[in-house]
């Protein structure tokens, strides 16, 4: 498979009155076509800062991209102009945003806000879009699509918006679907048809997916790699059955071992990761997690790791090695 | 986990809101029916799971118990008395044995009271305590949910939202309640402080013998703190049992559905499981469909009974109510 996404040292950060907020701190990731990445990782950790840093969608101020660069299809996305990016964002890449209340224009029908990304991209007439528009509608399974495309999005529920925000991301046949915690404000019902859907849309185009989530359990289902972001770092990343059944980082071991899970013996006590994550503003110079790791030795407080293999495409930053033996 | 004596009662709990038309003259054209007709118990000592989707009435459900809306139709008995007739006096002297911890440890504290004023209100409000007493209770208080006593003359703003929920928790416990309703407690947190807050109120419970209703829509942590389980869906319970014959032996089709659509955190048991994906949104409480509320959804449905007629909740034996045509032994062969 041919590497669809290369980011190479991103660094993000946000010039605030209170002092520099590294939101991400020099992250490296690939991606294959056809893959889908999940990034999992807690509120803050830099998860959606990342990803918006690629589509250069960082407001500024007080955001700026301070280093690093994304090599998509042979082209820095952190280097383009503005006209090149804006014709890569909503084409190439296509992103779905959590909120489906808010992410749709609730004065403008559902056809006018499909229509203009295939009008401004693919130059299609009125007339043209509007056919596009039922396609994509009915493709992400909304009945009825011919009769409800002039509807407002109030008089959709919360599922269908979704649905609408996904047809809006497919429209232009996108390489890459990037999809910001699409199903978090969603029913686990409702979640569990937009998985499904997505699911069967990237083996319909064959398209690479990007995932966010902090739900451990939507990810084992429908990643092909994992990365786990600590604190505007990745600490941990796997193809998805070696993360899962070998974690090897004490903060992704901390995340499974405390949500209880639906299928397994009931115990009488979860493990929380004690503490809290720490302030982005004054980091020290260990491991960021040290502070709330119980394997922390006196390095993890002096040195923060680099990340380094440990299995077959499954890299991590520790200098403990949680699973036993000396690293 | 039969016996043991029942705390709260609720009998044909109804909570409609009305749909007004007109600007001068409000016209009456109808109701939201949130919830429409409950029936069930908590026992001393236990833990209650009330979960379902949004919009279902779960929280509806345990605001009307707690008689911060006063309910349509039906009775809450607490302790055998009759909450819902009781008014002024009595009643708020009833609602120290009662609390409420809420969702949004962001909203549910008023950022301009110190943490001291906030734990020490319920208290103060009651006539229980004042002066260096009070403050002392507060402190107390503040150390048995794992917070500094010394925080209390912090304001909301200064905490983690994880510690906020902290302070909501000391908060319900001051008046030392018997009942406490935890309205989706750790949905506003995050993955690593979840936990936390779980383990805090299990301890809670067994040091001074606490009853929960534990309204939640996550069934995974629902099952772990739960001895008991009601699913609800548009404004009705459909299923209440004990929590590992509702995990092991579901019987109304919406439960199954339910149980299948939460994702599990392991990627070779989610690639062998079969999901049933229930199609289309729920219906609107103003207008739920007549016969079972859930036909219009159900995969199994049968064509000329659930959609005409009403299951009734019933117990099917073992602690095990249900309210579906399909699930009733003697329907099955029809």
């Amino acid at each position: 498979m041919a590497t669809l996404l290369q980011v190479r040292g991103l660094k993000t950060q946000f010039f605030t009155q209170d002092g520099i907020v590294s939101a991400v701190n020099g992250i490296d990731f690939e991606l294959n076509e056809g893959e889908t990445l999940g990034i999992v990782g807690e509120s803050g950790c830099g998860k959606s800062v990342s990803v918006l840093s690629l589509m250069r969608l960082i407001p500024s101020p007080p955001g700026k991209v301070v280093g690093g660069e994304a090599m998509f299809q042979g082209r820095d996305l952190l280097r383009m102009d503005n006209e090149e990016i804006r014709s890569v964002r909503g084409n190439k890449i296509a992103m779905v945003f959590q909120d489906p209340m808010t992410s749709l224009n609730p004065v403008l029908t559902i056809n006018q806000q499909v229509s203009e990304a295939l009008e401004l991209h693919l130059n299609m007439d009125k007339k043209q879009a509007r056919q596009r528009t039922i396609e994509l509608l009915d493709l992400v399974r909304i009945p009825d699509a011919t009769n409800r495309i002039d509807d407002y999005p109030h008089q959709f529920s919360g599922g269908m918006r979704q649905r609408v925000m996904i047809a809006m991301g497919l429209s232009c046949n996108p390489q890459l679907l990037i999809a910001d915690e699409p199903t978090t404000a969603l029913d686990v019902t409702i979640q569990a048809q937009i998985v499904d859907l997505v699911k069967q849309l990237k083996e319909e185009i064959g398209m690479a997916v990007i995932w966010i989530t902090h739900d451990l359990g939507i990810v084992a289902g429908l990643a092909d790699r994992v990365n786990v972001m600590y604190a505007g770092y990745i600490i941990e990343s796997a193809d998805v059955k070696d993360l899962y059944a070998s974690p090897r980082h004490p903060y992704t071991l901390g995340l499974l071992g405390s949500i209880p899970r639906l299928d397994a013996e009931i115990k009488t006590k979860l493990t929380p990761i004690d503490g809290l994550p720490p302030d982005l503003i004054e980091m020290d110079a260990g491991c960021p997690f040290a502070p709330r790791c119980k394997f922390a030795i006196d390095r993890c407080l002096q040195e923060n790791p680099k990340l380094e293999t440990v299995g077959r495409r499954h890299v991590v930053a520790c200098w403990v090695d949680v699973a036993g033996g000396k690293r | 986990m039969a016996e043991g004596e029942i705390l709260v009662e609720v009998k044909n709990l109804k909570m409609w809101f009305p749909i007004t038309q007109g600007i001068v003259f409000q016209r009456h054209i109808g109701d939201i029916k949130a919830v429409n007709g409950l029936d069930f118990f908590v026992r001393r000592g236990e833990t209650l799971g009330l979960v379902g989707e949004s919009g279902c009435g779960k929280s509806t459900t345990g605001r009307a118990i707690l008689q911060l809306y006063r309910p349509t139709g039906g009775d809450v008995l607490f302790e055998g008395q009759s909450l819902c007739t009781m008014k002024g006096e009595p009643l708020r002297h009833m609602r120290r044995k009662m609390q409420m911890i809420f969702q949004d440890p962001y909203a549910s504290l008023n950022p301009r009271m110190t943490v001291g004023d906030i734990v020490g209100e319920p208290l103060e409000v009651h006539n229980l305590m004042s002066g260096k007493a009070l403050r002392d209770r507060v402190m107390d208080l503040l150390e048995v949910v794992g917070l500094n006593r010394y925080f209390i003359n912090r304001y909301p703003h200064e905490f983690s939202g994880g510690q906020r929920q902290r302070i909501g928790v000391a908060r319900a416990l001051a008046v030392q309640p018997d009942f406490i309703v935890c309205d989706e407690p750790i949905s506003a947190l995050d993955v690593s402080i979840q936990a936390q807050i779980i383990n805090l109120l299990e301890e809670l419970q067994k040091q001074f013998g606490l009853t929960y209703l534990f309204i939640a829509h996550d069934l995974s942590v629902v099952r772990h703190i739960s001895d008991r389980i009601a699913v609800m869906y548009l404004g009705k319970i459909v299923e209440l049992t004990t929590r590992n014959q509702l995990y092991d032996n579901p019987l109304h089709p919406y439960t199954q559905a339910l149980l299948s659509a939460v994702p599990i955190p392991d990627p070779a048991v989610e690639e062998k499981r079969k999901r049933i994906i229930l199609t289309g949104d729920v219906p609107s409480p103003a207008n739920p469909p007549k016969g079972c509320h859930f036909h219009t959804r159900c995969p199994v449905y049968i064509a000329g009974t659930c959609d005409v007629e009403e299951p009734e909740f019933v117990d099917i034996g073992n602690e095990h109510w249900v309210a579906c045509h399909r699930a009733r032994p003697d329907r099955t062969q029809s």
